[in-house]
């Protein structure tokens, strides 16, 4: 029995979160007593696949089709099935990802296993298999027993620290058999911006609201999010105004985020923004009102007008910068 | 052409969360319940894209007790047009999956649709589930759906972009941020029309629990906000750097 972790690359380079599932999955080893193989669907260098071994895998098993040349959620979940069938793996970690977690479903019921979506630690114990997830949309957790052989998970992003561990890595090659009728919906287009910061990847997200008056004052906000090695995102009302483009909405119906830090602008921190934001570890506030919502959900608040407070950030930040 | 809507029964956006029995089981005292956010929008579309085609019957459908018929009914109330409820107390996705992919199996519907996630239980994995279960295949976070010629488009967001998908009948849609704006809200004439309309009861099929929630908890209270006088700018920083270290 061993521990798969299915890792999604992104062009040819693994995504911060695919070591994180990495660190995830060896402590899970470390616990079960076994080891950790890393499956990776495409074309992947040679030393970009080593840099799986920092973080605990063993073996890398590298799956190379035609038929897997578009990401289709019934094909790479058949190919997983099968790799996971293969090395007997008892446990398979997926990243939480809009990608991930629809094949984390599909692998789940091809393997008849038990699913834990979105979980965030460490199961606490391994027989009964419990884990801890979130619920009621951050409001809430919940304790969640997996009753089948073999267990599922899909892990939050940014939700566990990496940690070291370096492996001697086996580099293998490895087949599958994938059916034409499972390449169905096939995409006709695809449009993905590359060497862009993720917003559900960024360590530190600078965000803004309905406070900001119009698009045209975006600009000390991208200023910000570049000192910073930060990517931008809003609140629902600017992606609907248009003032944002709609990827960067986040909340209950957008994304989901949990970065280290999130710097909420203008935002007045509606519950039903706060259900997509409130995983992030450090939450700042920086709004004209008081009694903004966001003050109650926030760790540090800053009571003032934007138009003064960012620009007076932006010139400390970069000369904190300067100073590391 | 037939759709079969797959909305959940989940507690306002607003509701305070509590729990009871041991923090085991969800405590509905005073909680108002809607339908599901993303289902909302969902059928939101579905109507826009039945005023345009003509042809397309929306039958929701929820596994859930009694409890849950206000909700379907508002449902129709908004234009579905008919209704099912698999009279079952929901034991986990895969139970759910079960029940949808089982009225799927035994009716003639042309394509399925969920939300992308339940507010409640957080998911996200139902609809993947139910096209598993039917072989059929998916489209997740569908941010644009419509029927033009016989053909459904969709689109659908990934990590950093969005894929243009055609698919052929049947298929599982999974309802996401974008598939459509606003939700519509019942009128009065709906209101009284979906009194009449059509809610069938059925029984459930077996399927054993392969998850369970064994303890609920609320998030430890978060320290009161520390406030910094907007003149010093600097402190913030210091703070993130040396208290909060994520600077
Ligand atoms: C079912 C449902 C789902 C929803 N999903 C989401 C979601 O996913 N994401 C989301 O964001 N919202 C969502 N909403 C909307 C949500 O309820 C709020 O309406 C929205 O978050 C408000 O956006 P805002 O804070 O930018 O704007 P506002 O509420 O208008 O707040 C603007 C804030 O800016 C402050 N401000 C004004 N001027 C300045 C200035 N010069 N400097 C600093 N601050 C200033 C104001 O004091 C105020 O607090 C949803 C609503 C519903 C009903
Ligand atoms: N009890 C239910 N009855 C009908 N549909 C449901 C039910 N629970 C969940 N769904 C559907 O499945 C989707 C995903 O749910 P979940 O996997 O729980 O996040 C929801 O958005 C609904 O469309």
């Amino acid at each position: 029995m061993s521990v798969l972790v299915y890792t999604e690359n992104w062009d040819g380079k693994f995504k911060k979160s695919t070591y994180e599932l990495l660190s995830y999955a060896s402590e899970i080893a470390k616990m079960a007593n076994t080891e950790v193989s890393a499956l990776t669907i495409g074309e992947v260098a040679e030393d970009e696949l080593k840099t799986l071994g920092t973080y605990g895998a063993s073996k890398v098993l590298v799956l190379k089709d035609e038929k897997l040349k578009d990401f289709i959620a019934k094909s790479y979940s058949s190919a997983i099935s099968q790799v996971a069938k293969k090395e007997d793996a008892k446990i398979v970690v997926f990243a939480n990802s809009v990608s991930g977690r629809a094949l984390a479903a599909r692998t789940a019921v091809q393997l008849d296993a038990g699913f834990a979506p979105g979980v965030m630690q460490l199961p606490s114990s391994l027989e009964p298999f419990v884990v801890r997830k979130k619920a009621y949309s951050g409001k809430a957790f919940a304790d969640y027993e997996l009753m089948a052989d073999v267990k599922v998970l899909s892990l939050t992003q940014n939700s566990f620290e990496l940690i070291e561990n370096a492996k001697d890595i086996a580099i293998e090659e490895t087949s599958v058999e994938i059916h034409d009728e499972d390449l169905r919906a096939k995409p006709k287009n695809v449009e993905k911006q590359t060497g862009k910061l993720l917003i559900t990847e960024a360590e530190i997200l600078v965000s803004a609201g309905r406070g900001l008056k119009g698009p045209e004052n975006w600009g000390m906000i991208e200023e910000m999010a570049e000192i910073l090695g930060a990517a931008t995102c809003c609140s629902r009302p600017v992606a609907d105004l248009g003032w944002r483009p709609h990827e960067e909405h986040v909340g209950q119906t957008g994304k989901v985020v949990a970065p280290n830090l999130y710097f909420a602008i203008g935002i007045s921190g509606a519950i039903q923004h706060l259900a997509g934001v409130n995983g992030s570890k450090v939450m700042v506030a920086i709004n004209t009102d008081p009694e903004a919502p966001f003050f109650e959900a926030a760790d540090y608040g800053i009571v003032g007008d934007a138009f003064k407070v960012v620009p007076a950030l932006n010139e400390a930040l970069k000369k904190f910068k300067a100073g590391q | 052409m037939k759709v079969l809507l797959c909305i959940s029964h989940v507690p306002d956006t607003t509701s305070r969360i509590r729990f009871t029995d041991n923090d085991t089981a969800f405590d509905k005292t005073d909680i108002q319940y809607i339908i599901g956010p993303h289902e909302e929008l969902a059928l939101t579309r579905l109507l826009e894209v039945k005023e345009q085609i003509g042809d397309l019957n929306i039958t929701v459908l929820n596994v859930g007790t009694a409890e849950t018929e206000p909700t379907i009914r508002k449902a129709l109330a908004v234009g579905a047009d008919d209704a099912i409820r698999v009279d079952a107390e929901p034991t986990d996705a895969l139970f759910v999956a079960k029940q949808i992919a089982e009225v799927f199996k035994n009716g003639d519907f042309d394509f399925i649709v969920t939300g992308k996630e339940t507010i409640d239980f957080n998911g996200a994995q139902v609809g993947e589930m139910v096209a598993e279960l039917l072989d059929l295949p998916s489209i997740s976070s569908t941010s644009h759906f419509e029927i033009k010629d016989g053909k459904a488009l969709l689109e659908r967001e990934i990590d950093g972009g969005k894929e243009e998908i055609e698919v052929d009948f049947p298929f599982v849609s999974t309802a996401g941020k974008g598939f459509a704006i606003e939700p519509r809200i019942p009128s009065m004439r709906g209101i009284m029309q979906a009194r009449r309309k059509p809610l069938k009861v059925v029984q459930p099929v077996e399927q054993a629990a392969k998850t369970k929630v064994n303890k609920f908890y609320l998030p430890e209270p978060k320290g009161a906000c520390k406030m910094v006088d907007a003149e010093n700018v600097e402190e913030l920083i210091r703070l993130l750097h040396e208290e909060a270290k994520v600077l």
